[in-house]
């Protein structure tokens, strides 16, 4: 790929990306909000994360994997045990990478 | 390190307003004109303190992501040189797109020569997810001015949403401090992923092997999931998300992504139709 094709790329993933996140930003205030949007609006935090997360968690090579031979699936359920108690970031994010790497040195998944 | 999901701006509280009585029920920070005078931090500086602590007290809820950003970042510069792009080309990507996991996608499909226009479909569809980050974040900046606007939608990402829109739902945040709040999370964000990316330009390959450090990603999104499951509906919208990303993670173009958010909106939707707002 040229250097010019290149940056028309990234220009155009850039334009596009700043569009998307300005969209209802910069409508706010020139249209009105429908009802109905307004109330979906309250679901998108717990819809989106959970959407991004359980990929993450149960697919392994492209397909479900749902066995104690998963350790992202375990980590995963132990993190949200300790986000759950704890409502801590950080606490959190130790959490799961320690029950991780205890459940790899175990033997456990690969 | 104590800070927490919940009450992540709790420094921008002052002692003061939390002594009187009266401020509780305008709801957590926000402050009544009277309660200045009581906080003795307000007495000094020029202009508007209270900007600058919320600045700062976003930035510092952010500090755990950022460390959990900063493999994420590694990656992408690593397998961007490892791609043969620049490193310019790398750091440029980063500053213009600033979206990490379509920087990613974009950068195989660049180095193998594919069409602008197959890399742009890629970009929109895995980043549709940020409108509706935008329409929930419109309530609070909506009346913003257009520079604003500009900017803090230029540094919107999954993680300054997550960190933000929980405290700014609740009414954790005081209505003019919430732009400095979110300006605190997100150029931190913002600083870390353009560091992270030259990093690994540096470092190569070589940084991000091992310590299956990838996994900090869904742990960040798992730290922001819960505290969003509020009550049964929220619950509902969670499951129904949930559910159907287990259906539609084979999809191509990651657009199993923006599906089951939508089916989990819609399943938040549906239960709060069919339990009643009471049943919240």
């Amino acid at each position: 790929m040229s250097a010019f094709t290149f940056w028309l790329a990234v220009a155009g993933a850039g334009a596009i990306t700043f569009a998307l996140r300005l969209s209802f930003i910069a409508l706010m205030g020139r249209i009105k909000i429908p009802v109905l949007l307004s109330r979906a609006l309250r679901f998108v935090p717990a819809a989106v994360f959970t959407a991004v997360v359980i990929p993450l968690l149960f697919y392994v090579d492209g397909a479900v994997e749902v066995s104690f031979g998963n350790e992202r699936l375990l980590a995963g359920v132990a993190a949200v045990l300790i986000a759950w108690r704890t409502r801590s970031v950080p606490l959190t994010l130790v959490g799961g990478m320690v029950v991780l790497w205890m459940l790899q040195l175990m033997g456990i998944g690969s | 390190m104590t800070t927490t999901i919940s009450k992540p701006n709790k420094s921008t509280i002052s002692p003061g307003t939390m002594r009187s009585r009266g401020a509780e029920h305008l709801g957590r920070g926000r402050l009544r004109s009277g309660d200045i005078a009581l906080d003795p931090d307000r007495s000094f500086g020029e202009g508007n303190p209270s900007r600058g602590r919320a600045f700062v007290a976003g930035a510092r809820t952010i500090v755990p992501v950022l460390l959990a950003l900063l493999p994420f970042g590694l990656a992408f510069g690593a397998t961007a040189t490892g791609n043969g792009l620049t490193a310019v080309q790398a750091l440029g990507m980063s500053v213009f797109v600033f979206a990490g996991a379509a920087q990613l996608a974009a950068v195989p499909l660049l180095s193998a020569g594919a069409s602008v226009a197959i890399v742009l479909l890629t970009v929109l569809v895995i980043n549709l997810r940020l409108t509706l980050y935008s329409a929930s974040l419109a309530a609070h900046f909506g009346r913003l001015p257009a520079g604003w606007k500009g900017l803090l939608a230029y540094l919107l990402t999954d993680q300054a949403y997550a960190a933000t829109i929980t405290p700014f739902d609740e009414g954790e945040t005081d209505e003019s401090d919430k732009r400095w709040y979110y300006l605190g999370v997100a150029l931190a964000i913002w600083v870390t992923w353009q560091a992270a990316t030259m990093l690994g330009i540096v470092l190569g390959a070589w940084a991000s092997e091992g310590w299956s450090l990838d996994f900090v990603l869904p742990l960040i999104f798992i730290a922001a999931a819960v505290p969003a499951i509020k009550d049964r509906t929220t619950g509902a919208a969670s499951l129904s998300a949930g559910i159907a990303a287990l259906f539609c993670g084979a999809l191509p173009l990651n657009l199993g992504l923006i599906t089951a958010a939508l089916v989990g909106v819609l399943g938040g939707l549906v239960a709060e139709t069919v339990l009643g707002r009471s049943w919240r």
